[in-house]
């Protein structure tokens, strides 16, 4: 007979969700994936000046913070026709590569290593043989047996103080934990050692954009003046500082990421058999390399693969009509006619008609998500560092090829292992050895511009809004670090109309749709092993290989003025 | 007040001090009096304030901590992980014992609820709340739902037997961008929700991270919670204007003003005010302590302040639009004024300016002789509509 097991609050991601299960016979047979937190921002953009919208749209989200304000200034520039200058191109391009970087090294050893590493078997290693098998997959320094044996004594008496603050009531001494006492003790030193290191890449956002979280854009450019001899500006003292940064960062994820990677895969190879989910992956590219109208020389491609077929690539064009989809069928919404919509004609009314708080149970029959289902031409599509790098991979693209071929290489495992629950986490690893690597290149491109005499930062062009045309639409895409990120945007008469966000937890974690499709969280979920109902480990193994970011994933959209009142008459309430 | 010293029934594991787990760690004596030294100049003690900050530091012990997320978007929490001192992270993760942060959590669901009922029933009274988001409180709170329940009834619970409450960032303080015109799900600050316990109002988009160690640095050395303004923020990083602390200050007093980004003057980094900047209403630390271990804020990065730690500031702008005038000081015409003609009257511009500016000051701070000292914790301080910005 089956349980359904409910798992809320989900830790170790940003924002509230919630997943419900079916577990018979020690397997997962159906699942349902239910954002529990909206916010309303949508609305809250109508009627104000689109070169102010970056800033509310950064605020979707402090964990990816940039992307979201990257995506809100392309998606006015591309309205109102404006170029930016080819520094801030690259400017944009280096606070992109560092947040993924950040992004990704933070998800692994802070929201996601805990899946694999048990911490308390730490307690139990040789410091020597841990010292031993540290020097034997890394250069990086702090490997000495010493080194290991001075934090296993802090983490014993950390433990046996009883307080494990964070670390209570983990899963600790699961079965489902495979690695030797060594490695998880490794694991535990980089993930203090990553906390150390997380706030140092930061930095370069702080020089650029003066701060992190949330740094600053601009509509037509980027913030920041560069003038080599002045105190005041972007100086060879800040471009030597940004050097530095990206060098450490790279270094770091060379030394200590990718060994790390590498080291705990071999004791889940299992894991490359679960957790596979939707055959479909959407990736809108990023890192334009020649001004964001050439999607030819992106650096991470545009395109979509269905099936898993490696061998096709699908055009992708967010403008078109039928392409992008939002439906509501199992979401807390209404329209006023219609199936799917495109963002551009998106409209949405609040419509909840779950249980009154507090509940135990979602009626998941009905409307059960404050997110809608995004589709593409009515496919359940995944998206993320995987779908990048199979996107990359399919369309050829040399340095994606490669890096994804080393990988396996070094797992001694066929491609076919990247469609699961551990392709992702390794995918997000071969994706921030090649972001470390073209943020220094950007950084150079940078540095050779302004030795050539090019300082400009800002187009000014356009930046009155009496020159823009009355009515404009643009779309800004972005590939986030969670996936494909895009924002679709009407001005009318200089002031937002509309405004609609469809981002990567949208497309991962959205409820199914209308035909039964389930997306890729659900439709992960199911066949993964439980061993014990009451400890979902294993579910938090699949669902955190997705990076979950909730925040970023709910949305009130524009419903033409906000109808709250329907809510006193839902009928559930 | 004392609202921090653990009662004599805490276990006898919660004996060991900061100093005594900071060098268990190997922190040398040497770095955590440099630590002690610097957390001492943050929160404006001087010198003498070292002895009582390592003092603290050496015989406290650990205060259980409980951080709630509700409508937010988890910045606050990335800021307070990039505390840039080197052992302040340390301090902070381990030091307050942090029983409860969905963010960093090992546990989930059903582990995760048990972990925090366990921790508000054992440290009842006993523990400080963290507060990271707002409270939507139309629907019947189905706007935020975390186990089957809603925040607004999870709020209750958790501060019921909380000893006091950080309100961390703009959001817990004021609700912050969802509470923006038209403020679709009622989001609600903190101080509205919960009353009678002492509120600390630590604002920002997001706060500073050294402004968030420096507070609870501050709660944990001296056993009490700092001096407040009138809006309930911590008169050690919250009392001086944006303007009033910014390098480019001089500019602004010279009348060289940036009037397009990237143009000849931007590139000199005059003066931001032409171009939006809400620093002359904004009070922060970003000008002191700056961001990110110092290295630089928004207006040394080329952009104006947009006012994150002042309530409302999200229906306060166009961003980019000057401020027409500021309290006290009628900047709009002087500006102009200024920039037309350089020489006296900068000189008695300037002056001016500085000596309204701290009318206004001590007006907007509360520090009027003998209302400091009635201050104390303020338990629905701050959350009036306009503070602060440019509306008052």
């Amino acid at each position: 007979m089956s349980e359904r097991i409910v798992v809320d609050p989900i830790t170790r991601i940003e924002g509230h969700l919630r997943i419900e299960a079916e577990v018979k016979d020690g397997f997962i047979t159906d699942a349902w994936s239910a954002g529990t937190m909206v916010r309303g921002l949508e609305i809250i953009l109508k009627g104000r000046d689109p070169r102010d919208a970056w800033a509310f749209c950064e605020r979707v989200c402090g964990v990816c913070t940039t992307m979201h304000a990257l995506a809100s200034v392309r998606a006015v520039e591309d309205a109102v026709g404006i170029a930016i200058p080819p520094n801030a191109e690259l400017i944009r391009n280096i606070m992109f590569c560092v947040q993924s970087i950040h992004d990704h090294v933070v998800h692994f050893y802070h929201l996601h290593a805990l899946d694999w590493v048990d911490v308390v078997s730490a307690l139990k290693a040789d410091p020597a043989e841990a010292s031993r098998i540290a020097q034997s997959i890394s250069h990086w320094p702090k490997s000495s047996p010493g080194y290991f044996s001075d934090l296993q004594k802090r983490l014993t008496k950390f433990v046996e103080s009883g307080q494990l603050g964070i670390f209570a009531n983990g899963y600790w001494g699961h079965p489902a934990y495979k690695l030797p006492p060594a490695v998880n003790l490794i694991g535990v030193a980089h993930y203090l050692e990553a906390l150390e290191w997380q706030k140092e890449i930061v930095k370069v956002h702080t020089i650029f954009g003066g701060k992190n979280p949330h740094p600053n854009y601009l509509v037509g450019g980027v913030p920041c003046s560069i003038n080599i001899d002045e105190a005041n500006a972007i100086n060879a003292e800040r471009l030597a500082m940004v050097t530095r940064l990206l060098e450490q960062a790279q270094v770091f994820v060379e030394q200590v990421y990718i060994p790390d990677l590498l080291a705990i895969a071999p004791a889940y190879l299992d894991w490359a058999a679960i957790g596979g989910g939707v055959k479909n992956h959407l990736c809108y590219g990023d890192l334009p390399t020649n001004g964001f109208a050439d999607v030819a020389r992106f650096k991470f491609p545009r395109g979509a693969v269905l099936d898993r077929d490696l061998s096709r690539i699908h055009a992708v064009d967010p403008k078109d009509p039928s392409g992008v989809q939002e439906f509501i069928d199992h979401s807390w919404y209404s329209y006023s006619g219609g199936e799917g919509k495109h963002p551009w004609e998106g409209e949405t009314t609040f419509n909840y008609t779950g249980p009154k708080p507090p509940y135990e149970h979602l009626n998941v029959e009905g409307k059960y998500s404050w997110l809608k289902t995004p589709r593409w031409k009515g496919h359940a599509m995944e998206v993320g560092p995987l779908s990048r790098m199979l996107v990359g991979y399919a369309a050829g693209h040399a340095e994606i090829k490669d890096a994804v071929t080393e990988t396996l290489a070094a797992l001694k495992a066929p491609p076919a292992v990247l469609f699961s629950t551990l392709g992702r986490t390794a995918a997000r690893g071969i994706e921030t050895r090649l972001t470390a690597r073209w943020a220094l290149e950007f950084h150079q491109q940078l540095l050779t511009n302004i030795r050539n005499g090019d300082s400009r930062t800002f187009t000014k062009e356009k930046w009155d809004p009496s020159t823009w045309p009355t009515i404009a639409r643009g779309v800004g895409a972005s590939e986030a670090p969670r996936g494909a990120l895009a924002h679709w945007i009407v001005i009318n008469n200089r002031k937002i109309e509309n405004y609609q966000l469809v981002v990567p937890t949208t497309w991962n974690g959205s409820p199914r749709d209308a035909k039964g499709q389930r997306s890729p969280y659900e439709s992960s979920l199911i066949g993964t092993p439980v061993h014990d109902p009451k400890l979902p480990l294993e579910i938090l193994r699949t669902i955190h290989s997705f990076d979950p970011c909730l925040a970023c994933a709910v949305h009130l959209y524009d419903d033409k003025g906000a109808k709250l009142q329907e809510f006193s008459t839902a009928p559930a309430l | 007040m004392d609202i921090l010293t653990p009662s004599p029934s805490v276990d006898s594991r919660d004996t060991t001090t900061v100093y005594e787990q900071l060098t268990s760690r190997g922190v040398s004596r040497r770095d955590f009096l440099k630590f002690c030294g610097w957390m001492s100049a943050c929160m404006g003690l001087g010198s003498e304030g070292v002895a009582q900050v390592a003092l603290a530091l050496e015989t406290k012990k650990r205060i259980p901590v409980v951080w709630m997320h509700f409508q937010e978007c988890t910045c606050c929490s990335e800021s307070f992980l990039r505390s840039s001192h080197p052992i302040v992270a340390d301090i902070l993760l381990d030091k307050i014992s942090l029983d409860y942060t969905e963010t960093l959590l090992a546990a989930s669901g059903h582990q995760a609820e048990s972990v925090l009922h366990q921790t508000i029933t054992k440290y009842k009274g006993e523990y400080l709340l963290c507060i990271e988001g707002s409270v939507p409180t139309a629907a019947d709170g189905v706007y935020c739902c975390i186990g089957g329940r809603s925040a607004v009834d999870i709020i209750q619970e958790v501060a019921a037997g909380a000893k006091a409450i950080i309100a961390w960032g703009n959001c817990a303080c004021s609700g912050c961008v969802q509470a923006a015109k038209p403020n679709p799900t009622s989001a609600t600050p903190v101080s509205k929700i919960i009353t009678g316990k002492p509120i600390v109002h630590v604002q920002g988009c997001p706060p500073i991270a050294e402004v968030m160690a420096g507070v609870l640095v501050h709660l944990l050395t001296f056993d009490r919670i700092p001096q407040l303004d009138a809006l309930g923020r911590p008169k050690a990083f919250y009392s001086r204007r944006v303007h009033d602390t910014c390098y480019r200050r001089p500019n602004y007093d010279a009348g060289l003003f940036v009037e397009s980004f990237d143009d000849e003057n931007a590139r000199k980094g005059y003066c931001l005010y032409k171009m939006g900047c809400r620093g002359p209403t904004t009070y922060n630390s970003c000008g002191t302590i700056r961001w990110n271990g110092g290295v630089s804020f928004p207006i040394q990065s080329g952009h104006g302040c947009i006012g994150c730690s002042e309530s409302s500031f999200w229906d306060n702008g166009p961003f980019y639009e000057r401020l027409g005038s500021f309290p006290g000081f009628g900047i709009e015409t002087t500006a102009d004024k200024i920039g037309l003609v350089v020489g006296a009257a900068t000189v008695v511009g300037a002056t001016g300016h500085a000596i309204l500016t701290n009318i206004r000051k001590h007006h907007e701070i509360g520090e009027q002789p003998g209302e400091s000292a009635a201050q104390g914790p303020s338990t629905s301080a701050g959350e009036s509509s306009n503070q602060g910005g440019t509306q008052s």
